[in-house]
């Protein structure tokens, strides 16, 4: 896709440099669109790493009794997997999508802060190269990879917790110091770079809700820097925030995690809502159904997110008003995010719909992502909570709103924008492919998983009773097909962006697709737009 | 490009809220979670400020039930077992019990208990007037002890409330210590 955009450069103009050629371009760039490329590829191939993790998970899981890996290695499995998954490729992924596409849709040239733009991708690759290290050395049984779950409670990061602990803190401080900066990127650029005319009520909902995720950001990533400082602390530098020997209190650290940590959810869900609510309405040839009520929604999700971090824990023995304080405002969630659904449902509806691969993706996030929405919902009941906690059924909800939510999104957003990014059209018949074999792995794969869950398989654990090993055996294949599966949209990609094969793109590229970046080249000059352009 | 515009100010507002929150994680957060559980009673942690038990009177017609429980943390190796399993008590009642701890080994060794109450509802009507709890219990080898704690319930203790557990979790201090000097 970059090469694309250095022929758009020879034909455009000769007042600005243009890349460098070589490795050295990617290095230095400070290109929106260059290094939007480098987080989408860099996220792609984190999902890879974190899908040959899970892959380890599933085939332990296969069958009941231990048969692969012992069960320290397995939980280390589970630890990284999400870790990787969360930081490395969901995230990353949507500040690529922020990188390539907010510029083009507010009339901007660049981002904001093209230098600090190249500096918080830079950080990523070397943030994740400790992690893998990590799993590298354990795997190769020379050192414990971190084994206490991607949400690190003390005592198990503190107290128990292996020396390479310590780089896990330091990972975390560098991807959210990453975060941070591509956050503020995107605050400065929406606030200061909007072509004129172009007001905030006339901004794409895209930039709308990773505007809000930037705020998001902003907010919580420094808390998690905060809580793995005080974890180096604590295990280095005699103080006790999470332990009660010296006065400390381990409950404490939940708190300050999931006040980070519930925002976090919604930091990777908003962008997906955006990106779905651009394509439905491409798809459907009619204006997005309810606009201002769509910000309004995104709005308050992120507001209330700060207020419900306790039903994460809902077994620690809070005060019963706490408890019902928190189920409370988690089910009142429930009211903006349904007049999500019921937007992108109504604009869908009497449109004159088309099935394209993004549109296919985006049709099964709305109801998949409603499906997560739901167990959601039902973890959100104190007392039933109490049953479901820390079992597959948990897993079977953050795995439905996180893969078939926000992957699903971005499996969209990128059949959607790559004939704009690459100036080509991909095939379209192994995106259907891609699609269809996808959705029907992904539910063999996560929809047992209610099910065992609400019979009591604990989660994080190697082993299981026999009555679980049928689903778990589906489960399994369920897992292993659907990993398989993301190798064709390796391929799709790289058919268009590296064998450069496919029909050449129009600049609208699809029929009933309308906003800035439309109006722009397929592929889009290396500048994007160097004379903003009007909005009335 | 049309006139460059200035991004400074934006980009120190944006920075500072950065540091805020990073400060309110690690600063303020933990001060304000201890303050919310002396008031709330929440997470069972009970005050280290003895209490001064005046002008409670006894209510003689509700008995509520006290169990006592006692272990020890990692690396402590004291026997710590309370005296009595369990008494039962007026709301108002003065009433005093023992926990019972042995060396086992031929050191000196400096502990710390931290007290825990269960449901935590009742945290804020459970005062100690006296306890072991509150300053640190040093014994030498093969030393053993028993340690006091006198206490009542304040009468306006909810009624639904019928029995209360007292827990004790012994931590070795030196241990504490050594650790983190040989982590770094």
């Amino acid at each position: 896709m970059a090469d694309g955009a250095a022929h758009a450069h020879h034909a455009h103009g000769d007042h600005h440099h243009g890349p460098r050629s070589g490795i050295m371009r990617w290095i230095t760039t400070t290109n929106h669109k260059d290094i939007g490329a480098l987080y989408l590829w860099f996220a792609f191939a984190m999902f890879l790493v974190g899908g040959l993790l899970a892959m380890v998970i599933r085939a332990e899981l296969m069958y009941p009794g231990m048969q692969l890996v012992e069960p320290d290695f397995f939980n280390q499995m589970t630890t990284t997997h999400g870790l990787i998954m969360v930081f490395g490729a969901i995230m990353p992924a949507f500040v690529g999508f922020a990188n390539l596409m907010v510029p083009m849709m507010i009339g901007a040239p660049d981002m904001a802060l093209p230098r600090l733009n190249n500096w918080s991708f830079w950080i990523l690759p070397f943030a994740f190269g400790i992690l893998i290290f990590a799993i590298i050395k354990s795997f190769l049984g020379i050192a414990e990879a971190p084994n206490f779950g991607w949400t690190f409670y003390a005592p198990l990061s503190t107290k128990f917790g292996p020396p390479s602990t310590d780089f896990f803190i330091f990972s975390v401080h560098m991807m959210g110091v990453s975060s941070i900066m591509g956050a503020l990127n995107v605050i400065v650029t929406i606030f200061n770079l909007r072509a004129p005319g172009m007001t905030l009520m006339k901004m794409p909902l895209f930039v709308w809700t990773w505007l809000i995720t930037a705020f998001l950001l902003i907010a919580v990533m420094p808390v998690l820097a905060g809580t793995v400082t005080m974890m180096l602390t604590d295990r280095h530098f005699g103080t006790s925030f999470f332990d009660a020997a010296g006065g400390g209190d381990p409950v404490l650290f939940q708190h300050i995690f999931w006040f980070f940590g519930h925002p976090e959810v919604y930091i990777m869900i908003l962008p997906a809502f955006g990106i779905v609510s651009a394509i439905i309405p491409t798809f459907s040839r009619k204006k997005l159904f309810g606009y201002h009520s769509m910000v309004y929604a995104t709005a308050s999700i992120a507001i209330l997110s700060f207020t419900v971090w306790a039903h994460h824990m809902f077994v620690v023995g809070m005060p019963l008003a706490g408890n019902l304080f928190f189920m409370y405002m988690t089910m009142l969630i429930a009211v903006p995010t349904g007049v999500k659904v019921f937007n992108w449902v109504a604009t869908m509806w009497r449109g004159a719909m088309t099935f394209e691969t993004p549109m296919l993706f985006s049709i099964a996030f709305v109801i998949l992502f409603t499906i997560g929405g739901f167990s959601g919902l039902m973890l959100a009941i104190t007392p039933v909570d109490q049953q479901y906690q820390d079992t597959y059924f948990v897993v079977a909800h953050f795995h439905y709103v996180l893969v078939t939510g926000a992957l699903f999104s971005i499996m969209a957003g990128a059949y959607y924008w790559l004939p704009k990014w690459t100036g080509r059209m991909y095939n379209e018949t192994l995106g259907k492919v891609h699609f269809w074999s996808s959705l029907i792995s992904v539910n063999l794969l996560f929809f047992p998983m209610h099910f065992v869950g609400l019979a009591g398989m604990p989660r994080r654990t190697a082993d299981y009773a026999l009555q679980f090993a049928d689903f778990n055996w589906w489960i399994s294949i369920g897992g292993f097909w659907f990993g398989l599966s993301q190798l064709i949209f390796l391929w799709i990609a790289y058919d268009v962006c590296f064998r450069k094969s496919g029909t050449p793109a129009t600049a609208q590229v699809w029929e009933g697709a309308e906003g800035l970046e439309w109006t722009l080249s397929s592929p889009p000059p290396y500048h994007s737009f160097t004379t903003p352009p009007r909005i009335d | 490009m049309t006139e460059p515009v200035k991004h400074t100010r934006l980009v120190v507002r944006i920075v500072s809220i950065v540091i805020g929150m990073f400060v309110f994680a690690v600063f303020a957060m933990p001060p304000l979670y201890d303050v919310i559980c002396d008031v709330t009673g929440l997470n069972g942690k009970t005050s280290n400020q003895p209490a001064i038990a005046e002008g409670v009177t006894p209510q003689n017609e509700r008995v509520l039930n006290i169990q006592f429980l006692a272990q020890t943390g990692n690396g402590m190796p004291w026997r710590f077992e309370p005296g009595e399993k369990s008494v039962r008590v007026h709301p108002g009642e003065i009433k005093m019990t023992q926990f019972v701890v042995e060396n086992l080994t031929d050191k000196t060794i400096t502990s710390h208990a931290i007290p825990s109450v269960s449901p935590p509802q009742a945290t804020q009507y459970f005062k100690k007037t006296q306890c072991f709890c509150f300053e640190r219990q040093t014994l030498e080898g093969r030393g053993k002890k028993e340690m006091p704690v006198i206490f009542y319930l304040d009468p306006a203790l909810p009624k639904e409330i019928n029995t209360i557990t007292l827990s004790y979790t012994l931590y070795n201090l030196d241990d504490l210590a050594q650790s983190n000097k040989n982590d770094i």
